[in-house]
């Protein structure tokens, strides 16, 4: 059962987005959450709404899974929303008792609300039609440029990719323990939650222990196998653009100056 | 040609004290003499704590002899510039599984050897599928090595090892994890790898019934090799396993008491077939 989880939020499909290159789509959500920023003008939310729609149906992936990364910020949401619209000061609108409700408040909490949506929702896409590996390999490769100024790009994202590798590992270990613990009378469900946390220290010392040797026993089979860094290393799945990346990067140009022109000469 | 020479080969594991200073040695492996041949398939034997892991960390170079030299494929083990040769030419498995796959998919994971060869992406995919294929995984191969069994994650590291094209493979104790399934599958692969393709196989163990197809069995001590010989050999001198603790596989031993009792069987006798074989001669010859 536990061995079934997910990490991140990856969803399989055959579509374009899915087979995109990662590192189009780490561009590209970066160029869209850049846009969302660049002026404030409805009819500019309309154009990225128009983009985002056109790219999830591309991407297959049904529209609820988007809109659970929402749930999550709601209460956020709600929050910016609320205070934008009763601290921002300007022409008064309705009052209630003591807070003044004015017409730029609403209109900047519409605003933030909208950022934020779509932020959320850009993002998702990215996650949901990319594998967690996949990703970090984009990212090896994106980011390789940073190796001048001594950044240790491969290492960081071996390190990414092994900590992927061990979370199921090490929640089935934390599961095991728990049992092992629970048979022998400790109890990890009542109390208030201070006493729920103290319950959790006898779990964490094993935990921590065996992680450390999975580390070293781990460590020892890399060199085993001739790991000396990220020099002088093939890849077995290189990343190489493909026609459909370059078209992707030419569709998000196109869609960064119609965002660009439209901000400047919106009229609302 | 040997591809492993050990001459006087001992290790010394330090345990230092708060000040750096050496507060305790203990000396695993001690003054070891060995020959392997290539294609040989030599099982070592060994209580715990005898010094057979130490012996195959060092084959691998993953340890340096504290005394003595190591040859592995004529290199020295203690030459810094040829580690990583030593490594490819003698791969090593562990005996956890799940602590020595590095890929998240079981094709990227038979691939990290190459890759850290600096071996060309298209020449990686055949050495994979090959590697895969020779220990009958290749059906798996986009799975997540979490949802395999233990036994098919092993043969999944068999794979890792021999897409390096090593010449001789470095096996500490695989199957001690593994139900008696999985352990079979195993031995069966490791031993399709010594027959077929030739490869130099040094599988450490305790199971016995794992030792009886070597070509050699070293029985190790307290860090020294104290027998030395063809499975049947040693098999044939029960007390003195005894006394180094090991057992010895239940047909033997069944074959051991009987002679003892008198009957007229030959030391060292492996298998059922051929403990039946030696009794129907006897009921013939009565």
């Amino acid at each position: 059962m536990i061995r079934d989880i997910t990490i991140g939020q990856y969803y399989p499909a055959e579509s374009v987005i899915h087979r995109l290159d990662p590192r189009v789509k780490l561009v590209g959500t970066l160029t869209f959450i850049i846009s969302l920023f660049l002026h404030r003008s409805f009819l500019m939310y309309l154009v990225a709404a128009v983009f985002l729609t056109i790219v999830i149906k591309a991407s297959k992936v049904p529209f609820r899974f988007m809109i659970k990364g929402l749930k999550a910020i709601m209460v956020l949401l709600l929050i910016t929303v609320v205070f934008n619209m009763f601290l921002t000061p300007g022409t008064p609108f309705i009052r209630i008792w003591k807070l003044t409700l004015t017409v730029e408040g609403v209109k900047q909490a519409a605003f933030m609300a909208i950022r934020l949506a779509f932020l959320i929702v850009g993002s998702s896409v990215m996650t949901l039609t990319t594998t967690p590996n996949h990703l970090t390999d984009g990212m090896e490769k994106g980011l390789a440029p940073l190796n001048k100024l001594h950044v240790p790009v491969h290492e960081v994202s071996m390190i990414m990719s092994i900590a992927l590798r061990f979370i199921p590992i090490l929640l089935e270990e934390t599961d095991k323990i728990m049992k092992a613990q629970e048979a022998r009378g400790a109890d990890f469900d009542s109390g208030n939650l201070i006493q729920k946390a103290k319950s959790l220290v006898p779990l964490l010392v094993p935990l921590f222990i065996s992680a450390f040797r999975r580390a070293n026993d781990l460590a020892m089979a890399m060199e085993a196998r001739g790991y000396r860094g990220g020099e002088g290393r093939t890849k077995m799945k290189p990343l190489i653009y493909q026609k459909r990346d370059r078209m992707a990067y030419g569709v998000l140009l196109g869609y960064l100056a119609v965002m660009i022109l439209v901000g400047r000469f919106a009229p609302f | 040609m040997n591809i492993i020479k050990a001459v006087k080969l001992a290790y010394e594991y330090k345990r230092y004290g708060e000040d750096g200073q050496v507060e305790e040695t203990l000396r695993a492996v001690d003054g070891v003499d060995l020959d392997v041949k290539k294609g040989d398939f030599v099982a070592i034997l060994g209580h715990n704590g005898s010094g057979k892991s130490t012996l195959a960390k060092q084959i691998n170079a993953l340890l340096v002899p504290t005394e003595g030299t190591l040859y592995v494929d004529g290199m020295d083990t203690k030459d810094p510039e040829k580690v990583w040769d030593i490594r490819q030419s003698a791969g090593m498995v562990f005996q956890n599984p799940d602590n020595q796959i590095i890929g998240s998919v079981v094709d990227e994971d038979v691939g990290f050897g190459p890759e850290n060869m600096g071996i060309p992406t298209k020449e990686i995919w055949e050495r994979v599928e090959e590697s895969l294929r020779s220990v009958g995984m290749w059906e798996y191969r986009h799975s997540s090595p979490n949802k395999l069994s233990g036994g098919q994650k092993q043969r999944v590291a068999i794979a890792g090892v021999v897409a390096m094209h090593p010449k001789c493979i470095v096996l500490d104790e695989p199957t001690a994890m593994l139900d008696p399934v999985g352990r079979k599958d195993v031995i069966r692969t490791v031993r399709a790898l010594n027959m077929v393709e030739d490869v130099t196989v040094v599988l450490i163990t305790h199971y016995m019934e794992e030792v009886i197809y070597a070509d050699k069995v070293i029985v190790m001590d307290d860090g020294k090799v104290v027998m030395q010989g063809t499975p049947g050999e040693i098999f044939s001198q029960v007390d003195t396993l005894k006394k180094y603790r090991l057992d010895v596989p239940q047909v033997t031993l069944l074959a051991y008491e009987l002679k003892k009792a008198g009957l007229d069987l030959p030391a060292g006798i492996l298998s059922i077939e051929e403990l039946v074989d030696n009794l129907c001669q006897l009921k013939s010859n009565m």
